[in-house]
Order: C-alpha cells, then sequence, then structure tokens
C-alpha cells in the first residue's frame, strides 16, 4: 500500500542514447494515489507494458526516479520493491496444488503458517477457488488457471501495488465480465492500489476510478472515464474513445464561430488566440450530433449507412471529404441520402495540433 | 461406396517386405534356431531344445554365471552413469548463456564429443589414460596415485566412467537446454515477483519443465550405456579380468572368441528382450504423461 510517484520517468530498450522519439516511453510525470484502480490503456505499442514492467522493476528505466511514499526505489530489484504482478497468460506451478500455488508468495517471504492459511482461505474464497484448494493446478482450464494466477497477485496483503497486465486475454467473454466485476469487488475488499493494463477501453473504464491514455509512448490524458468521454485533451482519446469515436474534422476557427466545408457552427467558448500555423481541427462525439431533414442553417451531408445498435443509431455520414457519425434521434426516418446536422455546441471542442484548446468563456 | 479393387496393390508392398525379411526377419530367425542347437565346428549342428536358456538363467553354471554377472555389472554402469550425467547435464544447461554469440560457441563445444566416432572416443582415452605416455595417466601417477587401468579393477571403471561421462553429458546438457529454452519469461518475472529463491524457481518451474525432456534424456543414456560395448572394448578389452566384461562384450566373447553359435544365440535373445521391455516401460510412462495433458487440453476445446 503505498502512493506511487513517477519522475520524470522514460525508457528505451535503446539505451539512453537513443533518439529522444524512439523512447519506448517518453518522459512522465505523475502521481497514483494509495488505494487507488488506475488503468493504463493504449493500443498495442504504446509503452503501457513497458510502464507497468518498469514499476514492478522487471524493466530498469533509462531515466527518471520511481517513489513508493516518497522512497526512491529504483534501484531495487523486482523481489524487494514489494509488488504483485499478474501477466496476460496465466503462469502456474505445475507441480503444486492450488493452495500451494496461491502459498507461493507467502511461503517465499517467510510468512507464518497460520497466517498464510487464513490469507488463502479468503483469497480462495473471493475467487471462488475454495473447492479446487487441494487439487493439482495443471488439471485446470485456462480460466482457473488464471485465477489461479489473479490469487497470487492478490495473496499478500503488504503490497505497495498489485499490477496487471491484460490478466483477461485468455478468458472467455462470458467470464470476463464476471471477472472484471470481480476484481472491482476485490479492489474495494481489499484496499490495495491496482494498475491494470489493457487495451480495451470497455475492461479500463469499466474498472478504474482513473484512466490513463497512453499513445506513441506518451501519457496523453489521465482522468475519470466521464472526463476522457466529455472532453477528451488529445483527438486520439476522442477517437480511442467511444465507439463510434469522436467525429474529427478539420475547420476554421475564429472568436466564437467555426467553419466545417463552408458551413458556420455556433462555439459556447470563444478562441481567439489559437497558436499561429497550427494544423486546427473541431471535435465532436457522435452521441452530440443530430441527424435531421436538410435545412440551409444545418451542415448538409450525405448519409452512406445508419448502424442500428439496438439502444441507439448512428449514421455514417460524409460531409465533404470529411467522414461523420451521427446519432439518429428516436422516431427520426431517414429519408434519401441527404441531410443536415444539428450540432451541440457545448460538446463541440477545438484541437490545435491534436491538442485540446480551452476557449475564454 | 464403391471400392476399387486392385489386388496388384500388393506388389507395391512386396519390396519392403523382401527387404525386412532379408535384414531383420531372417537373421533374427537364425539366431532363434542357433539358440536351441550347439556345435562344435565344420556346420555339424545338435539340437539342445531349451537348454541354452536354462543354463543360462542359471548361474551355477559357467554361462548363466557369466551372463548374470556382466547383467549386473552393466546395470550398475548404466545407474552409475545415469547418475552422474542427469544431474551435471542439468547443471551444465542452467550454467549455459541464454542469448548472444556466447550460445554457438557453448553449442559447438557440447556437440563435439558427440561427433567423435565411439572407437576414436575409446582410443582418445586408452591414450590419455597410459602411465607412461598419457597425459592423464602421467599426471597422475608423478602426482603420487598410482593409477593403472589396466592392472587395476577400480582404475578401469572410473576411467570407462569417466570416459562416459566426458562422452555424453553433452547430450543431456543439450536436451535440458533446450527444454529450458522452451520456457516463457513470464514464467521467471512471475517467480521473481513471487519472491522465489534460486532454489525455488528451479523445483517450482524449471525441473517440471524439463521432465519430459528428462525422460527422453534418461531413456537414451540408458539404452546406450546397457548396449555399451566399442568404447570400454577399445580401452579394457573387458579388463582386468572381467571387471569391465559388460553383456555385450561378453556375448562377443562367446560367439567370436569361442564360436558358440548356440548359447551366444540364446544370450543375445534374451538381451534383445531385455531391452525390448525396458524401452516399452519407458514408452508406455513416457505417453501416459503425454495423454494427461492431452486430457486437459480437450477439457478445454470442450468448454
Amino acid at each position: 500500500m503505498a502512493r506511487i510517484d513517477l519522475v520524470d520517468l522514460a525508457h528505451s530498450y535503446g539505451g539512453n542514447a537513443a533518439a529522444p522519439e524512439s523512447f519506448a516511453l517518453k518522459p512522465v510525470t505523475m502521481t497514483w494515489r494509495q488505494g487507488g484502480a488506475y488503468a493504463l490503456l493504449g493500443p498495442s505499442g504504446c509503452g503501457k507494458t513497458t510502464l507497468l514492467n518498469l514499476i514492478s522493476g522487471i524493466v530498469t528505466p533509462s531515466r527518471g526516479k520511481i517513489l513508493f511514499d516518497g522512497v526512491d526505489i529504483t534501484p531495487l530489484s523486482t523481489q524487494k520493491r514489494n509488488i504483485a504482478q499478474v501477466f496476460q497468460f496465466p503462469v502456474i506451478y505445475d507441480t503444486m496444488t492450488v493452495g500451494q500455488n496461491l502459498a507461493f508468495p507467502l511461503k517465499n517471504r517467510g510468512v507464518p503458517k497460520g497466517e498464510i492459511d487464513a490469507r488463502v482461505a479468503q483469497i480462495a474464497r473471493l475467487l471462488d477457488l475454495a473447492p479446487d484448494l487441494n487439487r493439482k493446478a495443471t488439471r485446470l482450464t485456462a480460466d482457473a488457471k488464471q485465477k489461479i494466477s489473479l490469487g497470487r497477485g492478490l495473496v499478500r496483503s503488504d503490497v505497495a501495488a498489485v499490477l496487471f497486465d491484460e490478466p483477461l486475454t485468455v478468458i472467455d467473454p462470458e467470464l470476463k465480465w464476471q471477472l472484471r466485476s470481480k476484481l472491482k469487488a476485490l479492489h474495494r475488499d481489499l484496499d490495495l492500489t491496482m494498475i491494470y493494463v489493457t487495451h480495451d477501453q470497455t475492461e479500463a473504464l469499466t474498472f478504474a476510478d482513473t484512466v490513463v491514455v497512453m499513445h506513441d509512448g506518451r501519457v496523453v490524458q489521465s482522468g475519470t472515464p466521464a472526463e476522457l468521454f466529455e472532453k477528451p485533451a488529445h483527438t486520439f482519446v476522442g477517437y480511442f474513445i467511444g465507439s463510434p469515436g469522436m467525429n474529427i474534422v478539420p475547420a476554421q476557427v475564429r472568436g466564437r464561430e467555426a467553419r466545417i466545408d463552408g458551413h458556420t457552427i455556433a462555439l459556447t467558448r470563444s478562441y481567439d488566440a489559437l497558436p499561429p500555423g497550427a494544423r486546427i481541427e473541431v471535435g465532436v462525439r457522435p452521441e452530440f450530433v443530430d441527424v435531421a431533414l436538410p435545412a440551409p442553417d444545418l451542415l448538409s451531408a450525405n448519409i452512406e449507412r445508419v448502424d442500428d445498435l439496438g439502444r441507439i443509431r448512428f449514421a455514417r455520414v460524409r460531409v465533404g471529404d470529411a467522414k461523420f457519425s451521427a446519432r439518429v434521434p428516436p422516431g427520426f426516418s431517414v429519408q434519401g441520402e441527404s441531410a443536415g446536422l444539428k450540432f451541440d455546441p457545448s460538446h463541440v471542442h477545438v484541437y490545435a495540433d491534436s491538442l485540446l484548446v480551452e476557449g475564454a468563456a | 461406396m464403391d471400392k476399387t479393387i486392385n489386388q496388384k496393390a500388393w506388389f507395391l508392398v512386396l519390396p519392403v517386405f523382401l527387404v525386412v525379411a532379408f535384414s531383420a526377419v531372417l537373421p533374427l530367425m537364425t539366431v532363434v534356431n542357433y539358440s536351441m542347437q550347439d556345435t562344435f565346428g565344420n556346420n555339424q549342428f545338435f539340437w539342445n531344445g531349451v537348454g541354452w536358456f536354462k543354463e543360462l538363467l542359471d548361474p551355477t553354471t559357467d554361462l548363466g554365471g557369466r551372463f548374470l554377472a556382466s547383467l549386473w555389472r552393466n546395470l550398475f554402469f548404466s545407474a552409475v552413469i545415469l547418475a552422474i550425467e542427469v544431474p551435471l547435464g542439468i547443471v551444465v544447461a542452467l550454467s549455459m548463456p541464454r542469448q548472444g554469440f556466447s550460445v554457438a560457441v557453448c553449442l559447438v563445444i557440447l556437440a563435439l564429443p558427440l561427433l567423435i566416432p565411439w572407437n576414436v572416443v575409446g582410443t582418445i582415452w586408452q591414450i590419455f589414460g597410459r602411465p607412461d605416455i598419457g597425459l592423464l595417466g602421467y599426471v597422475l601417477n608423478s602426482l603420487g596415485l598410482n593409477y593403472n587401468y589396466v592392472s587395476n579393477d577400480l582404475d578401469a571403471w572410473a576411467t570407462v566412467i569417466v570416459m562416459d561421462v566426458w562422452h555424453w553429458t553433452s547430450l543431456v546438457a543439450l536436451l535440458c537446454y533446450a527444454g529450458l529454452k522452451s520456457i516463457p519469461d513470464a514464467y521467471y518475472q512471475a517467480a521473481q515477483i513471487d519472491g522465489a529463491s534460486r532454489w525455488a524457481v528451479f523445483k517450482a518451474i524449471q525441473l517440471p519443465k524439463m521432465n519430459r525432456v528428462l525422460l527422453i534424456a534418461v531413456l537414451l543414456r540408458f539404452m546406450d550405456s546397457f548396449m555399451i560395448y566399442t568404447e570400454p572394448f577399445v580401452v579394457t578389452g573387458g579388463g582386468p579380468g572381467n571387471s569391465t566384461t559388460f553383456v555385450s562384450i561378453e556375448l562377443v566373447k562367446i560367439a567370436l572368441g569361442q564360436f558358440d553359435l548356440g548359447k551366444a544365440a540364446a544370450l543375445s535373445l534374451v538381451y534383445n528382450l531385455i531391452i525390448i521391455i525396458v524401452c516399452w516401460i519407458f514408452y508406455t510412462v513416457m505417453t501416459n504423461a503425454g495423454v494427461e495433458r492431452r486430457v486437459v487440453v480437450d477439457k478445454k476445446g470442450v468448454k
């Protein structure tokens, strides 16, 4: 249990001399509080596993420091860091029973037998492994094996943090959902700091209080799921989170107006001080754009198809050359190809070189 | 469905049948024939029924005494070299580098003894151990040890065992190394995080993951050492006395030294039978170990 501080932490597999752009993890400084549930979210190769391995000590950083409760632990080995980690593929010790597997991390640290038994029993109960405690671990299914791996990660009560590296990859979708809720419940029960790496936004958004979105070795935004949804700090966050992702189109922005494809949209904030020469884009989530009948005051668009997701319908439309997704309001029936797009001005954001610009009120 | 009936296909099997008949079945039957008869040369044979087999298994007779003595000697030899080569092979494999240029160097060095013809290995050690001109023998004697594999039973045994260890530990090491290489990194990382000591990593991860290749290594080394002939024959010729006369050496002595074809045939049949039985036991054990794993995979598939 600890607060974790990352201070100017960076890593390159090619050593410190490598070009800054080639770093697998570009310098990052952030603080994770004790007992929080964090998710590192991003596509493959974005550096999230590197960051995790830096924290657990499997990889030594090229630069920067990691502090647990203010103590610099960067030079310490994995064993001395007091960290638990669960890997993508189940790791079980073949010759041991389920119970012995769960007890292994405690036994190695010389915890008294009575304490081990109590803790193993508790974890086994929480993970529904209690009936299997005396079975050989090799004979179990992949799901059960991964549960054992999770259990070994959670069995120590004194760890600084429990790290999960895409732990549900091998699990069936049905069980995945169950295990995720279970993890969430375990987080509440055990009061452990948990850091969860995933490329699945649903997993990240349901598990974590704070989601850290990574892209190309950089942390592009860290915030609650609602913040990521409503106010993406980077166009990458916009289209990576949400399904369909945020619409991002080039535009000319002046004052409280944005011009897209010759049409003017009102903005709720004023953007006078945009950096000169920057690539200006407007971003708006499909949930905040409605398809309507064509009208002179609406941005005109061509409907290409309508996706019915059951609860909600999205139209895929084309505005000039740009592709757009927009909500089809309940009761609205699409006729013909042309339509108008109605924007909710309070949810239209302006991006300069992919970064969110906070307008003036 | 209509099947084309064409019995001419049997002709395609014929070449194989003939080759196997001439290379295996006929010689084996000749041996079975000899084992029931006695001969005094001149191509004259006398029927002896199962007489040789009875004698072979009766330690009070000359033949039985020699066979059983060489059999126990051979089993003891196999046990000793397994007890040395398997742990040593594991240690060598564990201390080998895991990546980089040095891996190739280590593999080549390890493979060298395996590439040397057996009688050359015998000759190398025969000369190496000679007290007058051999480096090993000369050095040991000048250190005050009275080492002479020609006259001393213990020295002869030590030489034959060290030679076999030198020749074959590489095989065990290479097999173990292959087994070790197949362990994913995640296992080592997990063990690190679980705070496992070096010994715990070996016991909980490396040894269990190596058990298949170890079984193969034990099988190969047992069969090979049980059939050993060339190297001890070249070094000690089975001596001093009969102290390093293993089963195959005894067999050759009877068959070619004394020209007792009947006795030799009976002995070789029993020898063959022992080898087949041991092979079968190993095969069963190994396939059963595999079945256990397959059941788990099937369960996964059904899910």
